[in-house]
């Protein structure tokens, strides 16, 4: 209230071309609030997709328990609202500005350039700006781990990849799922289908189990998802099928008990919850933090749904490649780095 | 027998049922003069109510139910906007979109509080797929033990139902008094009028046929296809089947064969990605997925002729004093 008030009496005093004052006013309103005023917007899969942006979804929940700071959830619902929310968001005083996942980038580039004050942290993609903290996994790594379990537990000697929209991003996920399936097995053949090239991509069930299907027909007993909200349809027409699926992003192992082997985790609710810490101890930065095996910031799921699933031997085979990949001995080759797969 | 070919198939027919349900609905809806842009929201709520229902119900059957009341609703919303109001065909059709968008959202989030989604269903709570009688027997046979087996057999209930539907349709409205009266509706209302029918309740009682079509056409998307309502989840199925009716120019067995085409193609998208061709390489997934989009165009642009629509599609009959 506070601050909406002075900005109707900055719009009077600029009528009256004062604008430096009333610059200044505005600054001093920002600058008197004690707790930071974090905030979130969601990507166009909305914040219960079960996956990417749940995942962010629980760590900022976790974060208004911990703290009892309110966060303020923005959910666009078409790519050209996201400018919009951020910089609406940035206007009214919020910071820092939680951005999730790779399609924001044109908004965040825009929103922090017309906000330069603000601090933004943006989920899965680069801006360069000195107000942008560019959030980044090694999903190559955390993918190798599952193409391990994949090939241990295929009988056919063919497994499967879905991922949802075509770009780099998805292909690193690919990428590290194949490395890891063909360390653990050369003769491994590996399947792999994107859902499109639009975001839709990443919400189309539909179209996820016919992929899931036809890769079914064509030999696969595991398949790997790593298309969002599409997941659900790949681990509804896996477990029609009767064979393995792979989660992504959250840890999915519940959506179809028995038949999910497990879930690569991507820790993105750790990211919003630091950033938001980070600010409110005034520790935020700018630039990148890079979250691989080795800072936890991805890794595989083992809870009640797969535990029969999971032999010792599996698991001491995943933990020996983690360790292997964390002390550098496996070097797990990045899509993104020269994009291409050398497998 | 080319298994890539039957699969092919196979995967032509689960995608080809929405499309006829909703296709047939608009066939209906537009011999009898009103356009039906409207078939996706239809199909839309009737998807979220299907799985609302079963969830709730525990059975598939009461979802099918319950899709089919609510699409009808909408579709008898279309009628008094554009029968009873003599409004603006297309704007009410949009209209009807437009809301079966935003209140699919609404009353999930109020219902279920998982972001609009319903609960995953269980089997007990969706069409499962049915093996045919005689699969045992017919396998020994080569090639038609194969076509039986893979092809015909194996299909959740709705897709069997999908292409009875169509032989009936063709029959209501060719061999019918009921047909004959619909066309000629279509046609020429003022006819009809003159011979002492009411025009309008001609087309409510079709568009109310739409809508039972539709609700089936939903409940397929979200109870049997899929065991899950998600955000617009119809993903344009409703504009496709649109684009069927013309291609077929309203034609039962016409709009048919362009559903069965358009499924194809996109069945065939699924499968060409990743598929090396000798001397070319790997075909690009953005170029698949425009196939069927580019086909439509030269097909539309040279090959079926020119699409003649019912003479009074689009108008709304008003009575002379």
């Amino acid at each position: 209230m506070k601050h909406t008030k002075s900005s109707r009496l900055g719009g009077l005093i600029k009528k009256t071309s004062l604008a430096l004052i009333a610059g200044a006013f505005v600054l001093s309103a920002s600058i008197a609030q004690a707790d930071i005023k974090p905030a979130v917007v969601y990507d166009i899969a909305g914040k219960n997709d079960q996956s990417f942006n749940e995942a962010v979804f629980v760590g900022i929940t976790k974060y208004m328990n911990d703290t009892g700071i309110a966060v303020t959830e923005l959910e666009p619902t078409n790519a050209a609202q996201v400018e919009q929310s951020l910089k609406k968001l940035a206007s009214r005083g919020y910071e820092p500005i939680v951005a999730v996942g790779f399609a924001m980038a044109n908004a965040v580039q825009a929103a922090a350039e017309a906000y330069p004050d603000t601090k933004f942290t943006l989920i899965d993609m680069v801006v360069g700006l000195p107000n942008v903290q560019n959030v980044l996994y090694k999903e190559h790594e955390g993918s190798f781990l599952v193409g391990v379990l994949a090939a241990m537990n295929s009988k056919t000697g063919t497994v499967g990849f879905i991922g949802g929209m075509d770009i780099p991003l998805i292909s690193r996920f690919e990428c590290g799922y194949k490395q890891g399936v063909k360390w653990q097995d050369s003769s491994m053949n590996v399947l792999a289908n994107m859902t499109g090239s639009t975001p839709a991509a990443f919400g189309n069930p539909s179209k996820g189990g016919e992929l899931t299907r036809t890769q079914i027909q064509n030999g696969a007993d595991v398949v790997y998802a790593a298309a969002g909200g599409t997941g659900s349809g790949v681990y509804q027409a896996a477990a029609d099928a009767g064979v393995l699926a792979i989660g992504v992003d959250s840890n999915q192992n519940w959506m179809q008990p028995g038949t999910m082997l497990t879930s690569m985790l991507k820790r993105v609710g750790e990211a919003a919850y630091d950033s938001y810490e980070a600010a409110n101890n005034g520790t935020w930065e700018a630039g990148f933090r890079i979250l691989g095996l080795a800072e936890d910031g991805v890794g595989w799921a083992l809870d009640e749904y797969n535990r029969d699933l999971i032999t010792p031997e599996m698991e001491a085979r995943v933990n020996e490649a983690r360790d292997a990949i964390i002390a550098g001995d496996i070097v797990v080759h990045d899509y993104m780095a020269d994009d291409s797969c050398p497998i | 027998m080319n298994e890539f070919l039957l699969n092919t198939l196979d995967a032509t027919l689960r995608y080809s049922t929405p499309l006829i349900f909703a296709s047939m609905a608009g066939l209906f809806s537009e011999r009898s003069g009103v356009v039906d842009i409207g078939l996706e929201g239809k199909m839309l709520i009737a998807a979220f109510i299907s799985a609302a229902a079963a969830s709730v119900f525990g059975s598939p059957w009461i979802g099918l139910g319950a899709a089919i009341i609510a699409s009808c609703i909408f579709a008898m919303v279309h009628g008094f906007a554009t029968i009873t109001h003599k409004g603006n065909q297309i704007v009410s059709g949009v209209a009807i979109n437009i809301m079966a968008s935003g209140l699919t959202m609404v009353l999930g989030l109020a219902w279920f509080k998982q972001g609009g989604q319903t609960p995953a269903l269980a089997n007990d709570e969706r069409f499962l797929s049915i093996t045919l009688p005689g699969v045992d027997i017919i396998d020994y046979i080569p090639i038609l033990g194969d076509i039986y087996r893979e092809l015909i057999s194996g299909h959740n209930i709705l897709v069997y139902l999908a292409l009875l539907i169509v032989p009936l349709v063709w029959w209501v409205v060719y061999r019918t008094r009921f047909g004959l009266r619909l066309r000629a509706v279509g046609e020429n209302p003022k006819a009809v009028d003159t011979a002492g029918l009411s025009v309008d309740r001609l087309r409510y009682k079709a568009l109310l046929i739409g809508g039972i079509l539709c609700g089936i056409g939903g409940a397929y998307i979200a109870t049997a296809h899929n065991a899950q309502f998600t955000k617009d989840m119809t993903a344009g199925a409703g504009f496709i089947a649109l684009a069927a009716l013309i291609f077929g120019k309203w034609r039962p067995y016409t709009v048919l064969s362009a559903c069965f085409l358009f499924s194809f193609l996109k069945a065939l998208e699924d499968r060409l990605q990743s598929v090396v061709i000798p001397g070319i390489g790997e075909i690009p997934v953005q170029f698949i997925e425009a196939t069927p989009y580019i086909l439509t165009v030269i097909l539309l642009a040279g090959f079926i002729g020119r699409a003649i629509p019912p003479k009074a599609v689009g108008e709304p009959y008003i009575k002379e004093l």
